[in-house]
């Protein structure tokens, strides 16, 4: 078990490597951020002397290292755009970025294991047809539309939610700062979770209703009704139990997503989280924060992987013995 | 489980903010809501020389000359000056004048000030290079000696803001950020001006208040009626004209074109528009002796005035105007705009019609009956609906045998081949902070400017526009400008388009005077 772990992180570490070497070739295609930091009026022998000042005139294999024996001293640079040490940037970012992802992976799971039992279970009702056909919406229209529709809806038309930003905000001790702990942080925080939380509930909704699908004809809840146990332990402990672990997988790689993807979110709802950040870092060709979030990005997946490897542990008592064995 | 205990978290947490619901404030005061696409990457008023960074920076410091919002020059942390020599100015400074801690504004800040924006690590250097030495005469008097007489000093210094001696020193900013220090520097999220706002809180990308200075010299001229300012960028377009809608926001400075009809049904808002200090057009290679990506070989097309006659004749820029810019535009016969100095309307009034028969004519004539194909490159990220303006020139090139292909790229992409001179055929805009002819001169007709990537230049058009750096003579001056830009009509190396018009969006209740420098300064602002 130690050693499964160990060898994961060893593998985090090469997959970051990687990711951080890929990115540092592409950056040569994001343009020059030089015409950014300084105006108009800037000589081209002024240009130069800050290039060479930024160490932009090196090959990229003598920045790449650069960049890898700064980092392993902790030091991810300084922002071109905002004049500011990346590391501080991006951990003042997490915090909006972390917790929307976690409020929609909440929506996600509890709306799409619900609909997905429901439609499972009762699959000629009225209501599973028209949640199914409804959720088709989730997974067919892109997210900038669902989230600026939201907008028109809620915050333009009726006026009831703010169509921008993050709401007042609590400063908590270690440097998190929250939005869920004021009116206007809540009131903030829904129409971008359920932008993102959309096209993850569809999917767990789907795999949960074809898992029960599945799982309702198999011999073992067959037995189990012929024993005379209640449908509800049957539907709930037995079968939803043996639907979780493709759940599981999806639900783990899809947080991943949702931190990646969050940018599209972000930055229709000019939310200040990491993902606006990175965009905002890639049209000023910001090399010090798009290479740090590109590399913070893989360590998320790596660890997602992770955790979701040593869940199956729990959920499923087979691999266990397998393991003892 | 999951199905179980999730809901009882979120009902928690639920529970948990109402219980700890913050008090609403009260808005008694007058609080003018901001919002544009993009945050000033630095407070620092010498460490970037873009347009958001000036504009953050003008509410909170002052420089020695302002602008009124017509663009004309009025005292600022100086009250008087004068040429007491042709190449020295002396200017008597503002008396009682404090910064934002308390300390007084006097003779040595503005020594300090500019040596600092002349510093190797300034952006700004560029406005104070011809400046050889700054006198302290006395408590309330500088004197700024020249290299050589400089007729446009004065429009330089709008831009240069007045920081404090003492507060730099012990902060340690006593130079503007060079990257090379691997942290922050104070300046960056931190001021001491002497401005009409101070700052309250700087969250940058996010949110900035700013509050009014009781104390400002300037509160008795300038009867402003705003008591906060908060600012908060919106970088989407429709979020941020969502904000608006909704009343989250009263100011918006750059809503979408294709958003404005939708703005002025709004029974709440308005919009106000004035030209702005930016004309678009077209440049041509006319120096290279083959073109990098076109049809012909062994020559260069552009090299034919002709030609590039037949590509002016061939755009039809009031289709432009109205298909494009939705009628929101001047169409421009000349590469300056009104308040320029040397600006003439006639030029923008003869702009050649639009007659592709007779660009066909030309284009024969040259030596291409059958045209030839070419490269165009444009931003889409960079002027009001940039890419689209080249999708329809490429259209109606088109129509007289031209056959372009259109390379829309991101700023980042694209300014480094206008200043790097590998293009053929680009779109570019340009816009005058010292609002006088001298500095397009100098950056896109001289044969050495650093942003003229059409290589155009002569020897003798040379000479002019170095001889004019130097004459202070206003009518000599004006002549020698009058005279290059006769030259440069005809040469038309560059294709005028059209000058761009800027337009706020704003809540009924707020008045504010729209700048041609697309600079909102919230002093001019009242609200009811």
């Amino acid at each position: 078990m130690v050693n499964f772990i160990l060898n994961r992180i060893l593998q985090s570490a090469i997959v970051m490597f990687v990711v951080a070497l890929i990115s540092f070739f592409l950056f040569n295609f994001v343009g020059d951020p030089i015409s950014n930091m300084v105006g108009q009026e800037t000589t081209v022998h002024d240009m130069n002397a800050l290039r060479e000042r930024l160490g932009l005139n090196d090959s990229v294999i003598v920045q790449f290292g650069r960049f890898i024996l700064d980092a392993l001293n902790g030091n991810f640079g300084i922002s071109y755009r905002l004049q500011r040490p990346v590391d501080e940037l991006i951990s003042e970012r997490m915090p909006a970025t972390l917790e929307l992802v976690f409020v929609s992976a909440v929506i996600a799971m509890v709306l799409g294991v619900a609909g997905g039992l429901f439609t499972g279970l009762k699959r000629d009702h009225w209501l599973s047809k028209i949640i199914l056909t409804s959720s088709l919406v989730g997974v067919s229209l892109p997210t900038f539309i669902i989230g600026i529709l939201l907008i028109y809806i809620f915050a333009v038309k009726f006026n009831w939610l703010p169509s921008f930003g993050r709401g007042e905000v609590v400063d908590l001790k270690g440097g998190w700062s929250t939005g869920l702990l004021t009116v206007s942080g809540w009131k903030a925080i829904i129409l971008p979770s359920i932008t993102l939380a959309l096209y993850q509930t569809t999917l767990i909704l789907r795999i949960i209703r074809s898992e029960m699908l599945e799982v309702m004809r198999t011999d073992f809840i067959k037995f189990a009704r012929a024993r005379g146990l209640k449908s509800r332990d049957i539907n709930y402990g037995h079968a939803l139990k043996n639907t979780l672990i493709p759940v599981i997988t999806v639900a783990g790689l899809q947080i991943g997503s949702l931190i990646a993807f969050s940018i599209i979110t972000e930055t229709v709802f000019q939310w200040p989280g990491m993902g606006s950040l990175f965009i905002q870092a890639v049209q000023f060709a910001d090399v010090p924060v798009m290479s740090a979030y590109l590399v913070l990005v893989a360590f998320f997946f790596v660890i997602i992987n992770l955790i979701v490897d040593l869940l199956y542990f729990v959920v499923d008592p087979r691999l266990r013995s397998e393991i003892k064995n | 489980m999951f199905f179980k205990s999730k809901p009882l978290i979120l009902a928690g947490l639920v529970l948990g903010a109402v219980v700890t619901q913050t008090a609403v404030p009260a808005y008694a005061e007058n609080v003018l809501r901001y919002t544009n696409v993009g945050d000033a990457p630095t407070l620092d008023p010498h460490a970037l020389n873009s347009l958001v960074t000036l504009m953050a920076d003008v509410q909170m410091y002052d420089a020695l000359v302002m602008r009124n919002p017509d663009m004309i020059k009025v005292p600022g942390l100086a009250t008087s000056w004068k040429n007491i020599d042709p190449n020295v100015w002396e200017f008597k400074l503002r008396e009682g004048v404090s910064f934002h801690n308390g300390n007084p504004f006097n003779a040595d800040d503005v020594v300090f000030s500019i040596k600092r924006a002349q510093a190797e690590t300034s952006q700004m250097k560029g406005y104070v290079n011809t400046i050889k030495e700054v006198k302290k005469i006395d408590d309330h008097t500088v004197q700024l000696i020249t290299e050589k007489p400089n007729p446009i000093l004065l429009d330089q210094l709008v831009n240069i803001f007045m920081m404090d001696e003492e507060w730099s020193k012990e902060h340690g900013v006593e130079t503007p950020q060079n990257f090379s220090g691997k942290q922050e520097t104070y300046a960056v999220r931190h001021e001491n001006g002497t401005g009409a706002f101070k700052l309250e809180s700087r969250d940058p990308d996010v949110k900035t208040v700013l509050v009014r200075n009781e104390n400002w010299w300037g509160n008795n001229t300038y009867k402003h009626n705003i008591d906060k300012v908060v600012w908060t960028p919106i970088a989407n377009d429709a979020t941020r004209v969502a904000a608006l809608l909704s009343g989250e926001v009263d100011l918006v400075t750059d809503p979408p074109l294709q958003d404005l009809n939708r703005i002025l049904s709004n029974d709440k808002l308005k919009v106000e528009k004035t030209s702005q200090i930016r004309t678009i057009f077209f440049g041509f290679d006319v120096k290279s002796d083959e073109l990098r990506n076109s049809s012909v070989k062994g020559k260069n097309p552009f090299k034919d005035v002709r030609v590039r006659e037949a590509f002016y004749s061939a755009i039809d820029i009031n289709a432009i105007k109205r298909a494009v810019m939705r009628g929101m535009s001047i169409p421009a016969g000349m590469i300056i705009e009104p308040p320029i100095n040397g600006y003439k309307a006639e030029w923008d009034k003869n702009r050649l019609p639009y007659d592709p028969e007779k660009a066909k004519v030309l284009l024969a004539e040259a030596g291409y009956p059958e045209g030839f194909s070419v490269q165009l490159d444009c931003p889409n990220n960079r002027y009001q609906n940039d890419e689209a303006i080249c999708q329809a020139a490429v259209g109606m090139l088109a129509k007289v045998g031209i056959d372009v292909r259109l390379n829309a790229q991101p700023k980042t992409q694209f300014f480094p081949l206008i200043t790097g001179k590998g293009t053929d055929f680009f779109l570019l805009g340009w816009g005058i902070p010292t609002m006088d002819s001298g500095f397009i001169f100098d950056y896109l007709l001289h044969s050495d400017g650093s942003w003229n990537a059409s290589g155009y230049g002569t020897p003798e058009l040379d000479a002019k526009i170095e001889a004019i750096r130097g004459i202070v003579d206003v009518d000599q001056r004006n002549k020698m400008i009058e005279e290059i830009w006769i030259q440069v009509q005809k040469d038309m190396p560059y294709l005028p388009l059209h000058h761009q018009v800027i337009f706020w969006a704003m809540s009924k209740k707020l008045d504010i005077p729209i700048e041609p420098n697309d600079m909102p300064r919230f002093y001019w602002a009242t609200m009811n």
